[in-house]
């Protein structure tokens, strides 16, 4: 009953959807507000019923209901709460309806709060958001309806891939999809603007909150991902150039490059044109995204599709979104009124260069990520594109968008000072070439641009809080008076400075994880002493332990440095029988920002095990730096200009110029 | 004994092949020329896998990979003779990183071409903006607009 009741909310929501995809346009035409007023009511009907069909999902995995085929094939009555319900999402079928639920929650969103937008523009927003979100509802109705039954009802279920039942996992894909389809409401916003044929500040004001939220979540939806595949894989890899994580990747940079541009419309009125197509494009990265997960089109560790089926409709619904808004584009562009001059040096100047490189990265990945696909169908020659192309094509492209990050925030607008920027840098400058010297004194082995590396790092970081210094007028007036103006400085401005020292911590790690990364591999009886960097791991013994449904060997070691215990790691291998497959939980002992991890491997004849033992400097740094980026993008939301619907206040004093 | 019973017991229990990549018994005695075949691992794919090299991949595929290179290696061949004889065995797909070639000249010179075309773009179109941009004269007033302008004056004209 809860099944059917599901998939039945599910057919209403698309029939409010089409509703919602046609009336309000004629009332728009018609310039009815009755009939404009439509979407409101659906969107928010939409919403309830998606809501309430995800819930009855839920409901039938938490209740192991194994008649319905969902539910058989992606659990185990046996598994923890937790994974019955994370494992909803950890499917083809259920990831869908997540990602519409999220599409209805986005369009809820607008519909609440969207009461200061012009009647006929919220109309455009709402429509094109339910065309998405009729095309979606169709998908999962025709080809992946996740409430279907079976006739004979087993009375166990298959259990869900062992490597997806993790804490991550339960983070992870929500997060993502928050970003992907949070995308969608610029995109609905860039359709309606070309659609009405105007465009303006006001428009930016409302789509650049939006933007930042789905960015938030699509940073940390990333870092969460490559943090999961860093302890859950089992070999200490990251980030692996994989075609599912650069489809994740793609957004994001376009996202980053949209929201930097949105920036200067809505301050200056200028880069329209330019901002319309990347939300177009962000957005279309997105479907791009899914279409590659869903469709089973490369296989990788996440792509669990694999019905041609599915593809076809996900390619079809990519085509129309893609090919009907560049071609909308194409069509009403120009008609949008070009506006605010700049010079070349300028704040404007800054954000239009980190939009080159951003959609150049974004240009690289596609292609790397596209190639090997479009080879084979039109050669059939095969070819891999991997982590040595990208490292080599697109980590070049950011060491000139790096150097110029921290210089952006000091230009002015519409014509920047690039010598007093510099020299306002100069500390920052001077601190970089310290480090780069201190580097390239006590550092042994590694790459030779390991060393300038960290110290471009530096220089981003100096930089970032640089701008905070000098707009703060720290050294230069009273320390009383500086942190008073400090606290007063809007909090886009604090935001701007976390986001891009995000940024160079994030770098920190990445050099240093993958320069000084020290590893111990080889076969341990117990009372065997493994050393590695500086550290002395004693292997204790071996024993085993049944979990819920699961069955594990867990290795324990005892961590010595300078011959003083430190702690107990244990790391095991876990085996599912009802997949007959096996996990390799790594044990992971995070000392500072550093981190030792061990992974075992087999049991050899004499009794000895494999082990990995691999010594991370500063690992933490990678995930860190998202974090510091996402919490600068959360600071910047929570700036009281950006608040939605917040009314400006009439100010007296002269304010200082905010940044972001 | 205690011990002895759980390592049986772990035999049997996880006597699947789920190993490891490098391996301990693969790895060679000099350490140059392990060193040597790690980078070489690193740049090869493990051909039944989802776009891991075979240093990161558990198959057994890239385990015997892993010792082809490894034996190559130790015959006296120089890294390319490696991606060579490598190439020919198993085709351009062994490799992570492809060759520049005919067929891969579009993927290797996208991001430059893209990031040289921007460049230029972007700079015909500050210098068209800065040069003509500020002379430029606003467009004349739509019918529309010269009626409003015209009721404002009017309003201002009466209570001034």
């Amino acid at each position: 009953m809860i099944a059917e009741s599901g998939h039945y909310a599910l057919v209403l929501a698309l029939a409010l959807a089409l509703i919602q995809s046609i009336v309000p346009l004629i009332g728009a035409r018609l310039n009815d507000a009755a009939l404009m007023n439509v979407a409101r009511s659906t969107a928010l009907a939409q919403l309830l019923f998606v809501g309430a069909s995800f819930i009855a999902l839920v409901t039938l995995h938490v209740a192991s209901d194994f008649s319905v085929a969902n539910v058989y094939e992606n659990s185990h009555s046996m598994k923890p709460l937790i994974y019955k319900i994370t494992g909803v999402w950890g499917n083809h079928e259920g990831s869908m309806l997540l990602w519409v639920s999220i599409l209805a929650l986005f369009g809820g969103l607008v519909a609440l709060f969207g009461n200061n937008l012009p009647l006929s523009l919220r109309a455009h927003v709402l429509s094109v958001q339910a065309w998405v979100a009729s095309a979606f509802y169709l998908f999962i109705l025709m080809t992946s309806n996740p409430f279907l039954r079976i006739a004979n009802p087993p009375i166990e279920g298959r259990d869900l891939n062992p490597v997806l039942q993790d804490i991550g996992l339960a983070v992870h894909p929500p997060m993502l999809y928050l970003g992907y389809v949070g995308f969608s409401i610029s995109f609905s916003f860039a359709i309606a603007a070309l659609m009405e044929g105007r465009i303006d500040a006001a428009w930016a004001r409302w789509v650049r909150p939006w933007t930042l939220m789905a960015w938030i979540f699509l940073t940390l939806g990333i870092a969460m991902g490559s943090y999961w595949a860093y302890y859950e894989l089992g070999w200490g890899g990251w980030w692996f150039w994989d075609p599912v994580e650069n489809a994740s990747l793609m957004p994001w940079l376009a996202g980053t490059a949209l929201l930097h541009s949105a920036l200067v419309m809505e301050k200056r009125n200028a880069l329209k044109v330019w901002t319309i197509l990347l939300s177009i494009l962000t957005f279309s990265l997105s479907l791009l995204g899914t279409f590659l997960v869903r469709s089973g089109v490369l296989t990788s560790v996440h792509a669990f599709a694999s019905d041609p089926t599915r593809g076809v409709f996900i390619l079809l619904i990519l085509c129309v979104f893609i090919g009907g808004s560049l071609s909308l584009y194409a069509a009403r562009a120009s008609s949008l009124k070009q506006g605010g001059l700049f010079a070349p040096i300028s704040r404007e100047g800054a954000l239009v260069l980190n939009n080159l490189f951003l959609t150049t990265a974004c240009a690289t990945v596609l292609v790397g990520t596209l190639y090997p696909l479009g080879l084979e169908v039109l050669t059939h020659e095969k070819i891999s594109v991997g982590a040595p192309f990208f490292n080599l094509t697109f980590g070049p492209l950011f060491v000139p968008l790096l150097i110029a990050v921290p210089f952006g925030p000091m230009l002015a607008w519409k014509r920047g000072d690039l010598l007093g920027a510099a020299q306002r840098l100069m500390a920052a400058g001077i601190g970089a070439l310290l480090v780069l010297a201190l580097v390239w004194a006590w550092a042994r082995g590694g790459s030779a641009l390991a060393a300038p590396a960290i110290a471009l790092a530096v220089f981003v970081i100096l930089g970032s809080l640089t701008d905070l210094v000098e707009r703060a007028g720290l050294f230069r007036v009273p320390f009383a008076t500086a942190l008073s103006r400090a606290r007063g400085l809007p909090r886009s401005v604090w935001g701007t400075a976390f986001a891009h020292a995000g940024l160079g911590v994030a770098l920190i790690g990445i050099v240093c994880e993958t320069t000084w990364n020290s590893e111990y591999i080889g076969t341990m009886k117990p009372e065997d002493v493994a050393k590695v960097a500086g550290y002395e791991l004693k292997l204790d013994g071996l024993l085993q332990r049944q979990g819920p449904n699961f069955r594990e060997m867990i290795a324990q070691f005892e961590v010595f440095s300078d011959g003083d215990k430190v702690s107990v790691m244990a790391p095991s291998k876990r085996s599912f029988s009802t997949r007959g497959s096996s996990t390799t939980e790594a044990a992971l002992l995070t000392r500072g920002a550093s981190q030792l991890y061990v992974s075992l491997g087999d049991v050899t004849s004499e009794g000895a095990i494999a082990v990995r033992i691999y010594h991370k400097p500063l690992v933490l740094l990678i995930w860190w730096g998202p974090v510091l980026m996402a919490f600068g993008g959360m600071l910047s939301l929570s700036d009281r200009r950006l608040r939605v619907g917040a009314p400006k206040p009439a100010r007296a004093q002269q304010r200082l110029q905010p940044a972001e | 004994m205690r011990r002895m019973m759980a390592v049986i017991f772990a035999l049997v229990l996880l006597g699947l092949p789920a190993v490891h990549a490098v391996q301990p018994d693969e790895i060679m005695a000099d350490p140059a020329k392990e060193a040597r075949a790690r980078e070489l691992s690193r740049e090869l794919r493990c051909m039944v896998c989802q776009n891991q090299s075979i240093d990161d991949s558990e198959a057994p595929l890239a385990r015997d990979l892993r010792l082809l290179v490894r034996e190559r290696i130790a015959a006296g061949d120089s890294n390319s003779q490696v991606i060579d004889f490598l190439v020919v065995r198993y085709g351009e797909f062994v490799l992570l990183k492809p060759r520049f070639e005919r067929q891969t000249l579009l993927l290797w010179l996208l991001t430059p071409v893209v990031l040289a075309l921007g460049g230029i773009a972007l700079w015909f179109q500050i210098r068209r903006r800065s040069r003509g941009g500020a002379d430029v004269p606003a467009p004349p007033l739509t019918s529309d607009e010269e009626a409003r302008l015209a009721a404002l004056m009017s309003d201002d004209a009466k209570s001034g």
